[in-house]
């Protein structure tokens, strides 16, 4: 009987996600501010009930009551998060804190699914970033100092990242995380929005050839030490990013191909100078030629993705266990082994339109600090999403990425809440300024 | 705030956009394609441990021959415990293979569909509801029960094994390989099996992974490389045979020291005259024989969905006069497996082109409704559809005028070569035979090794001969 319930529910979570992720576009496709609201309401009574199916399922496979108290206090603190913050920001995009609260619920599920003590940690760390992070759009909306400091970016971030290279703990080969007092923190997750913000400040000044130059400095020096780390997904979306934002910054073609070819090029020789590079790429090209070594990681996501099909197996029912750091960099294909492949697509195109709006907003901005800026945040977030996906789905080699606010990690969640508040407070911002316009005219 | 330094940026974010949307659809439809098609060939792997959890909620499926006979089945009693049960015993233990202490054969590359229910939703539910497991769908191979016995007990207690094929589909309609196992009985015997003082190899496939020297098998490859140089004259060649051909310090015996004569070309091939085809190699370009070797496989591992093992050729460009003289008898490092030689020889049957040998033709439901089909597959073009006719003609005058006079018949022509390998100077050779019938429009191949049974065409050959018998009789 328990098997039949937990059969409907399956499908029933997979309809009720595609329904949202329905929803997610349809509503670019409405202007009328009713309608709007009406689509948000809609996605989240579906979050709440996918949730909800989902911790049922949990309950009725582990019969631990801890979990209940867990549910519980997700709910709370959806309710309270999607309320508080529509309460201080009367023109917040809900869409975007929608999409928020339906990742981190994704996460939540997986992640209590493969640990619960992880899934508590993580819970925790979600809840602080998201009341820390709740002053974000505030400090947007009045603190014009933040344009004024781009050396402060710039260096703070190199520096951060110097240390991580010289004295950071290795895991999985690559230099990532300091500890400090107990807690192991993550810097390049933090850099990543100090160094959208340093390119954004100084192609606000000026685009003449001498900045470009000083910036194209910088941003190397914060690649080259990335490369250093061995953190190639990072030194790649830091690379990218930077090419499209000096694109955008000065309107020019000839920078985009240069930047191009010269990723090209670098790409080349990473792979020529860098045996860990070789590896990957090879582990990509043919894992099964050694699946008990390099091509473990890779195989066994595969496995788990195909044996799971376009249903799942249901929650509890697969291995996604076998996949080492599958709650990190491969809990895309966790997610797609348990509760089905057509969730797991509906889960990157939720991520897609995120991307989406934060490009509108990019879009929207008149100041070019503010477009840089979001234009910058949403490719770094685009870039890590497809990078992550990609990998574990063998379209690309794997670069070991996380999937923002799904996986597991607190420096990825709180640089997540970070930039999505950032994107918030523009889009905040901009229907302020047009509320005033308005009034005024 | 400063002016626009980039008028367009809007325009050009748009496009940016469009690319990152493009390639997120490139990803999703890349996703779609795996789960769709590809993940059915990746996840039926040994090292996919999540198989075996289907076991909990499926009750294993049936194996079946190519008209529905049952070759393994599971059988449940009534407190629910199941037994793999093989009808035929030893007869398809190899073929089929055993599905405890890991699993073989069909057993291994089946176990996906097996383990898997297509059971129609209805019963699916009424299962659920009294916990019954549900029954996983039945795996209906290309395996012929008639012709699998028949070779199964021409090989009797020898060692060896055989192999029948379709060529123009690739369809194996029997494998058998001795010494073997009863696989409803291994886990008993398993000790014995696996013991350190126990030689015989009873768990090896020898149809699809024993390596063994070609013996005259090879001169198809020696002839065909000739042919190649030669495309003309080839039918110029003429040697003197007088059973010991002699080249400074070396010496090659032909089969029993037997004096042929003087040979052409064909008759040299027909009668298998190893002075002929050592001499002939003493002219052959190295490196086109290595090449047309590897060209018809050798060291290639082959691309197919149950394990084999690899051919080897080893001679190179420099080689010494020894080794060309074994070489291109099929003696020296040479080695194949029953499998390949079996695709050599249906190659030239389908006129040049291989198809891809397999096992399974479709897997079913319980109920009978196919859920998934397989349909012949061409795995390459190994020569060309000229040389094939000229190889089929030599291989002809093998049976009509040569060793292979065991299958002389007037109900049906067959196209053949017999080989006897030697592997150790103190015991007897093995015997091959590959070949196919009938002549023109060739519809079974076969491929049998015997070893240390003597001479091909006296112990290999006859058992090829039973088979095509049973094969054309029907």
């Amino acid at each position: 009987m328990i098997n039949l319930i937990i059969d409907v529910s399956r499908y029933l979570m997979i309809l009720l996600i595609a329904l949202y992720t329905y929803l997610n576009f349809r509503y670019f496709s409405y202007q009328d501010e009713k309608r709007k609201n009406s689509i948000c309401r809609r996605q989240n009574i579906l979050m709440f009930l996918i949730h909800l199916l989902a911790y049922g399922i949990i309950w009725l496979e582990t019969e631990d009551e801890r979990m209940l108290v867990f549910y519980g206090a997700q709910v709370l603190f959806f309710l309270g998060y999607l309320f508080l913050y529509r309460l201080f920001y009367r023109n917040l995009s809900k869409l975007l804190v929608n999409n928020m609260c339906m990742l981190l619920s994704i996460g939540f599920i997986m992640l209590t699914r493969l640990s619960f003590d992880k899934a508590v940690k993580q819970f925790t760390i979600v809840a602080v970033s998201a009341a820390v992070t709740c002053i974000i759009p505030f400090v947007i909306d009045r603190v014009w100092q933040l344009s004024k400091i781009p050396w402060v970016y710039g260096f703070g971030g190199v520096i951060l990242l110097g240390i991580v290279c010289v004295a950071g703990t290795t895991s999985y080969g690559a230099q990532l995380s300091i500890g400090v007092s107990g807690f192991s923190f993550q810097p390049s997750e933090f850099v990543k929005i100090s160094y959208v913000f340093f390119i954004a400040t100084m192609f606000y000044r000026s685009i003449s050839f001498k900045t470009i130059l000083a910036v194209s400095g910088v941003s190397a020096l914060h690649v080259l030490i990335l490369v250093l780390s061995k953190d190639l997904g990072s030194a790649l979306i830091f690379f990218i990013t930077y090419v499209f934002m000096l694109f955008i910054a000065t309107g020019k073609w000839r920078y985009l191909l240069a930047g191009m070819l010269g990723g090209i090029l670098s790409s080349t020789l990473a792979f020529q100078l860098f045996s860990h590079v070789k590896t990957r790429v090879a582990a990509w090209l043919n894992p099964w030629s050694d699946i008990a070594g390099k091509g473990y990681q890779i195989s066994q996501s595969l496995f788990a993705i195909g044996t799971g099909g376009w249903f799942g197996m249901g929650l509890y029912r697969g291995m996604p266990r076998k996949i080492p750091v599958v709650e990190k960099d491969f809990i895309f294909s966790a997610i797609s082994e348990e509760l089905g492949g057509i969730f797991a697509l509906c889960v990157l195109l939720i991520c897609l339109g995120c991307f989406l709006q934060f490009m509108m907003v990019a879009g929207n901005m008149q100041a070019v600090f503010y477009k840089l800026i979001a234009f910058g945040l949403g490719m770094i977030y685009a870039v890590q999403v497809f990078l992550t996906v990609g990998g574990v789905t063998k379209f690309i080699p794997s670069t070991g990425v996380t999937l923002p606010l799904v996986s597991y990690g607190g420096s990825s969640v709180l640089s997540t809440f970070i930039i999505f508040g950032v994107i918030q407070g523009l889009y905040i911002l901009k229907r302020n300024e047009e509320e005033e316009d308005k009034y005024e005219s | 705030m400063k002016a626009n330094a980039n008028p367009k940026a809007n325009h050009q974010i748009l496009i940016l956009t469009y690319g990152v949307v493009l390639l997120f659809i490139g990803l999703a439809v890349y996703y779609g394609y795996f789960l769709q098609v590809k993940s059915d060939s990746v996840i039926n792997n040994s090292y996919n441990a999540r198989l075996d959890s289907f076991a909990d909620r499926v009750v294993r499926g049936e194996i079946r021959s190519n008209n529905g006979q049952i070759l393994a089945r599971t059988d449940v009693d009534g407190e629910g415990n199941e037994t793999r049960v093989y009808p035929y015993d030893s007869m398809f233990a190899h073929a089929v293979g055993y599905s405890v202490n890991g699993k073989t054969g069909l057993e291994a590359q089946s176990n996906f569909y097996l383990l898997t229910s297509h059971v129609n939703i209805v019963e699916q539910v009424i299962n659920e509801l009294y916990s019954k497991k549900n029954q996983g769908d039945n795996v209906v191979t290309t395996l012929d029960v008639d012709l699998q016995k028949k070779a199964y007990e021409a090989l009797g207690k020898r060692n060896g094994a055989v192999i029948v094929m379709e060529p123009d589909t690739g369809k194996i309609l029997a494998m058998v390989s001795k010494p073997d196992y009863n696989p409803n009985t291994i886990l008993s015997d398993w000790n014995s099996l696996v013991a350190e003082e126990n030689t015989s190899g009873q768990l090896l496939n020898r149809s699809t992974q024993g390596l063994y020297p070609p013996g005259s098998t090879f001169k198809i490859v020696t002839a065909l490389e000739y042919i190649r140089e030669n495309p003309e004259n080839y039918k110029d060649y003429i040697f003197d045979c007088d059973g010991i051909y002699e080249n400074g310090d070396y010496s090659i015996k032909c089969y029993h020291e037997t004096a042929h004569g003087h040979q052409n070309f064909t008759q040299a091939f027909a009668n298998s005259c190893n002075g002929a085809f050592s001499s002939l190699g003493l002219l052959m370009d190295l490196n086109g024989l290595r090449n047309t070797s590897q060209q018809l496989l050798f060291n290639t591992d082959f691309a197919l969905p149950f394990p084999s093992n690899r051919s080897s050729y080893i001679m190179a460009p420099g080689a010494d006069t020894w080794q060309i003289l074994q070489t291109a008898i099929g003696q020296g490092q040479t080695q194949i497996t029953p499998l390949h030689n079996v695709m050599i020889t249906a190659a030239i049957a389908n006129g040049g082109t291989l198809m891809k040998p397999y096992l399974i033709d479709h897997v079913e439901n319980a109920g009978g409704d196919i859920i998934r089909k397989f349909v012949p597959q061409a795995y390459g073009t190994i020569m060309t559809a000229e040389e094939s006719t000229k190889m089929t003609e030599l291989m002809r005058a093998v049976i009509t005028e040569g060793t292979g006079s065991a299958l002389r018949t007037d109900a049906y022509t067959v196209a053949g070569k017999t080989g006897s390998a030697e592997f150790d100077k103190n015991k007897e050779t093995h015997a091959w035979f590959v070949g196919f019938a009938p002549a023109e429009h060739p519809k079974i191949a076969v491929s049998v090794i015997v070893e240390e049974g003597g001479s091909g065409g006296k112990t290999a050959a006859p058992i090829a001969r039973s088979l095509f018998d049973l094969y054309f009789s029907r």
